[in-house]
């Protein structure tokens, strides 16, 4: 059967996070979540440790540390640091706390750079369950709220005014993170899922002349990237996790140079002020 | 600007004036509103009404409490005390006093407006064309002017048909020329929906002339009524400070006013 053979299930493993992260990257970019973004997959390493010693399911672990970490962020912030102060306190103690927690974990033999920068070539047939259903929950969540998130993500006095809870928004935006990062990790690792999800946003900005389009253009700068870097990462016999990364950055940057002359949906260019 | 104490304005508080008393169902009452926010008082004792129809000016200095009233009013913001009233099924209008669109999110006129319910596409071009801003439909939102984008934050507000418009400070960003242009758009357009306008302003002398009833704001209301008696009052004088005395009197060439002037 077609499952059997690794390479095709690393190939639906990595279009299936990267379909996932294309519309959530957005509104990582949109929102300036980024490193907010960063500081939840780090703290995913916590719940691989905590997986472990208790051998629950890894996604389960990682999933809940994950959650817990970004609702402990927004509760926090705005209580006297600034948001990148508090993001940089709790993403790398959340990291070094989940590598010292690692270490305690005896008996098993722990591929510690497996979850740092991902195991593609790993992904069984439970995992691409768990990948393809996690990435399907997160793609109806935000269809299901996208005018509520849009609204919420412009002004959210507008989204007060038109009956939209931010706060409600921001937790959808939340949940679907932490979704994320869970189904992300076996496929680029901790370190590199924020790249996963900015780069195809980023890259998908010039050709973008509405927020629907923009979430097209990265889903398939994503899924192109998936697909592209496992290839060279198997013909080169590279790690798949960065070399997807390298893939999808050197995208951008052809985006970037193309944007440049493509004038109005471009980002710096300005049409005539009156 | 000059902001004195709050005592001051309580030592000459003159008898409230309501314009709209007659009519019989606001569309909105606030009963005494306090917003307290880490141990300071932001508004206090804030009662107000808003009739069907009627275009009222909230004024005062900075700080003075505009913008939390406004959100109070538009839910953005629980207040600390006090009740809000609202007549079933009212629909608001908000133009917010300014909004950036981060340059990372690709957003067409048409799109925003659509935002967060999708409207027919005759609505929106109706809504634009009563808003002024007939045209923009396809423009992105990063490259409109000051004044465009105004408008197409008024028409937004008025997709929905609204029962009472709220501009915060609209006129941000915008020359007296624009300003003065705006206005009159906001003034045809509560002819033509006979909507209620509550706006928000630090700019007296071209909003006033408008206005049913201008409120001066200073964490709690100074003083309210008409323009006229409002611009006369030692309260609003006391308010706002010489630079509005200076502006005032050059534009609308109140005697009083002038007469104050070295």
């Amino acid at each position: 059967m077609m499952l059997d053979d690794f390479l095709v299930r690393a190939a639906l493993g990595g279009t299936g996070v990267a379909l996932a992260a294309a519309p959530l990257g957005c509104f990582v970019v949109w929102r300036r979540m980024a490193y907010f973004g960063d500081a939840t997959a780090h703290a995913a390493i916590l719940g691989v440790a905590l997986s472990l010693v208790l051998s629950t399911s890894l996604f389960a672990g990682v999933l809940t540390v994950s959650l817990l970490m970004a609702m402990t962020v927004s509760v926090l912030s705005g209580r006297g640091y600034a948001m990148d102060t508090l993001l940089g306190v709790t993403a790398h103690s959340a990291l070094a706390f989940g590598l010292v927690a690692v270490s305690f974990v005896s008996g098993v033999r722990l591929d510690l750079m497996g979850y740092l920068v991902g195991d593609i070539l790993a992904v069984s047939r439970a995992d691409l369950a768990i990948i393809w259903g996690g990435a399907l929950l997160v793609l109806a969540l935000l269809g299901l709220r996208w005018s509520a998130l849009l609204t919420a993500t412009l002004s959210p006095d507008l989204a007060h005014a038109g009956g939209i809870d931010p706060k409600r928004e921001q937790l959808v935006l939340t949940l679907c993170l932490a979704m994320v990062v869970a189904v992300a990790i076996k496929v680029v690792g901790v370190l590199l899922i924020a790249a996963l999800l900015i780069i195809p946003a980023a890259a998908a900005r010039p050709f973008s002349h509405t927020p629907e389009r923009m979430v097209l253009v990265a889903a398939a700068i994503g899924v192109l990237s998936a697909n592209g870097g496992l290839a060279t990462a198997y013909r080169l016999d590279t790690p798949t996790g960065p070399t997807i990364v390298c893939l999808a950055t050197l995208l951008f940057l052809a985006a970037s140079l193309a944007g440049r002359r493509l004038g109005p949906t471009a980002p710096r260019a300005t049409g005539p002020r009156q | 600007m000059a902001s004195r104490p709050a005592e001051t304005g309580t030592l000459i508080q003159r008898p409230v004036h309501d314009a709209g008393q007659e009519v019989s169902m606001p569309l909105l009452t606030l009963h005494d509103i306090g917003v307290t926010r880490r141990g300071n008082t932001i508004l206090t004792g804030i009662d107000l009404a808003l009739q069907a129809g009627e275009i009222v000016t909230v004024v005062g200095p900075n700080g003075s409490g505009k913008t939390t009233l406004l959100r109070v009013i538009i839910g953005a913001l629980t207040p600390t005390r006090g009740e809000i009233e609202h007549r079933q099924a009212l629909t608001l209008g908000y133009v917010p006093q300014r909004l950036h669109i981060d340059p990372t999110l690709p957003m067409t006129v048409a799109r925003f407006m659509a935002l967060p319910r999708r409207r027919p596409a005759d609505a929106l071009y109706r809504a634009l064309e009563q808003a002024g801003a007939e045209g923009l439909a396809d423009r992105q939102m990063a490259t409109l002017s000051g004044g465009q984008f105004q408008r197409v934050l008024l028409a937004r507000a008025l997709l929905g048909r609204p029962d009472l418009l709220i501009l915060d400070e609209a006129n941000q960003g915008l020359d007296h020329r624009a300003t003065a242009a705006f206005y009159r758009q906001i003034d045809r357009v509560r002819r033509e929906l006979g909507c209620s306008v509550l706006m928000v302003s630090h700019e007296l002398h071209v909003v006033m002339k408008a206005s049913d009833r201008v409120i001066c704001l200073n964490g709690h209301i100074c003083c309210q009524g008409r323009p006229e008696a409002v611009a006369g009052s030692p309260a609003y004088r006391d308010l706002l400070g010489v630079e509005e005395r200076d502006a005032v009197a050059f534009y609308r060439h109140d005697h009083d006013l002038a007469e104050a002037l070295p």
